[in-house]
């Protein structure tokens, strides 16, 4: 197992990788997408969009699936079915009776279903495998310069938009009250929302997109009682999660996206037993 | 702004003329006309379900009038909202309480309205959370997180943000229930001063002892606005035997007792 004994080995174990021209693309885009997720994440959290996150990035599949087939990127198809859930999931709650969390439900498996008759019907070079799992290390060019435009766009709208996201998040009604258009700000974070589960499928696929966007806000929040800080440690949790989860699928040849998620749970799981104020062995206390 | 104070004295800060809402065909209020002047302590009184909420929510557009007209400040209630001349503390905050902000960003946030469009604070914003920090009592709590607050703390802040967006009309949805008499004291106390500064404030209550205390002018609402005037002139026991449907609060010692 020389594999395993090069593991063991600190340097060489972060060194070695980067000699091969996909891995250092992997690296790079895993992180820049682990980045712009855990910001988001925050906010996803805060509001409770937990499931709209679900939805939305098993939604976007049959829109993956039309590009391609379409010649066009894939981003835009996937942000108009990601967005376009979004607005059905609206439409179809004002107009009936049923739960919210029920047309949620129901709108997103509609979508996704619709997404796997599609592949197995339209003919192309589409890989399901990829879609559903990921594949940062098998990214392609022109994925990568897509997903590093989309990765631009909701970083500098979460930027500027920062401070009126998260009065939104706490305080709808104080934000319209002074003049703020909340509407506008609801479907704002919802096309962020789209266009960072399209980001986050290329390294850990539709299926494991969520975690991206709920895992790191929700460790983060274990960890501070300050927004600011909160942001940054679910930034730093998931751009760590996201170069420990590709190293380690390097290094064990397992599942790239399973491995990133994972590292996100057991960081989840540590903050969980061991934040100093939140955590349930509550270490603070027992010094 | 002495200047824009003396300005103001006479002007007319709200203005409702024949307000009807509805939810969904049930009517909340009915032809509710108002006229609120600068300078000036009003005290919405009614029984749960007479439609203060309703009002209040009307004022602020956040429910459609079927009918009539709102104006504050002489400008459309969006505008009003856009100037900054209007703030609001409902009556359920209705926030998620482990949300991570401590006192000092929720009160900031009463400021955003006049930063630019990034929100970042200047030394005037700065001031401005100080000074309505310190007149709710709550400078020794500012870096607290909001969850940490007791009920009563936690109106104050609330309170506190609303003031800290210095609105020249103030709308305070049942701002004394579930508070101690200390900080009902101070509330009072608050109020007044804000008067002085001449700003307008609407409180709703079903106490009849606040409006006795503080409050110029009353309005008596079940449905619609069943009396409005002078404190001394309104607060009769027929009036305040229709606005409460039949059980008479006494109008000196605000106890209900049974119109036999
Ligand atoms: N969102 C709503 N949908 C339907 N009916 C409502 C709603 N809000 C209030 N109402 C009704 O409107 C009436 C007035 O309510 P409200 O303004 O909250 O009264 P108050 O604040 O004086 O206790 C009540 O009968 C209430 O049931
Ligand atoms: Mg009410």
């Amino acid at each position: 197992m020389p594999d395993f004994i090069l593991a063991l080995k600190p340097i060489p174990f972060l060194i070695e990788p980067l000699s091969h021209d996909f891995m250092r693309r992997a690296l790079m885009i895993s992180t820049l997408v682990g980045a712009v997720c855990g910001l988001l994440s925050c906010y996803m959290t805060l509001k409770g969009w937990a499931l709209m996150g679900d939805a939305v990035s098993h939604a976007v599949m049959p829109g993956v699936v039309v590009a391609y087939a379409l010649g066009l990127p894939f981003s835009i198809g996937a942000f108009v079915f990601g967005v376009g859930s979004v607005a059905l999931i609206g439409f179809v709650k004002q107009k009936s009776r049923v739960k919210e969390d029920t047309v949620i439900g129901l709108v997103f498996t509609g979508f996704f279903a619709l997404g796997l008759v599609l592949v197995s019907k339209i003919k192309s070079n589409i890989d399901l495998m990829h879609i559903l799992f990921g594949s940062p290390l098998g990214i392609s060019n022109s994925d990568v310069n897509q997903t590093i435009v989309i990765c631009f766009i909701v970083v500098i709208i979460l930027t500027i938009f920062r401070r009126d996201l998260m009065l939104y998040c706490f305080d709808a009604t104080h934000a319209r009250s002074i003049g703020i258009n909340t509407g506008i700000l609801h479907y704002l974070l919802l096309s962020v929302l789209s266009l960072a589960a399209v980001a986050g499928l290329q390294t850990v696929g539709i299926i494991l997109v969520v975690a991206m966007l709920i895992t790191p806000g929700a460790t983060a929040y274990l960890l501070t009682d300050r927004f600011d800080r909160m942001t940054l440690y679910a930034i730093i949790s998931s751009i760590l999660s996201s170069l420990l989860g590709v190293y380690i699928s390097y290094w064990s040849d397992i599942e790239t996206g399973g491995s990133i998620v994972l590292v996100q749970t057991v960081l989840f799981l540590l903050a969980f037993l061991f934040a100093p104020r939140y955590g349930i062995l509550k270490l603070n206390k027992l010094n | 702004m002495e200047h824009r104070t003396k300005e103001n004295i006479e002007t007319t800060r709200i203005q409702a003329d024949q307000v009807c809402v509805d939810y969904n065909g049930t009517v909340a209020l009915y032809d509710a006309s108002l006229k609120l002047q600068s300078s000036c302590i009003c005290g919405l009184v009614g029984m749960n379900g007479a439609g203060k909420t309703t009002l209040f929510k009307a004022l602020m557009g956040f429910v459609r009038p079927s009918r009539g007209r709102i104006l504050i400040n002489g400008s459309s209630v969006s505008n009003a909202q856009k100037d900054q001349s209007v703030a609001y503390v409902p009556q359920n905050e209705g926030v998620d309480c482990s949300f991570p902000v401590s006192v000092w960003d929720v009160v900031m946030m009463g400021r955003y309205g006049s930063m630019n469009f990034l929100r970042v604070p200047r030394e005037s914003d700065k001031k401005a959370v100080i000074d309505s920090l310190e007149r709710v009592e709550l400078s020794h709590l500012k870096h607290s997180p909001i969850g940490e607050l007791s009920g009563g703390q936690r109106k104050r802040a609330f309170l506190a943000r609303a003031i800290a967006q210095r609105a020249s009309v103030l709308l305070l949805d049942e701002p004394f229930t579930g508070v101690d008499i200390r900080t009902e004291k101070l509330m009072a106390e608050l109020f007044l001063q804000l008067k002085q500064d001449g700003r307008s404030i609407l409180i709703s209550t079903h106490d009849l002892s606040h409006v006795r205390d503080f409050c110029d002018v009353v309005v008596l609402i079940n449905k619609t606005v069943l009396a409005y005037g002078n404190t001394s002139e309104v607060f009769t026991t027929e009036n305040l035997s229709m606005t409460f449907g039949g059980m008479t609060p006494e109008p000196m010692s605000g106890a209900i007792s049974f119109n036999e």
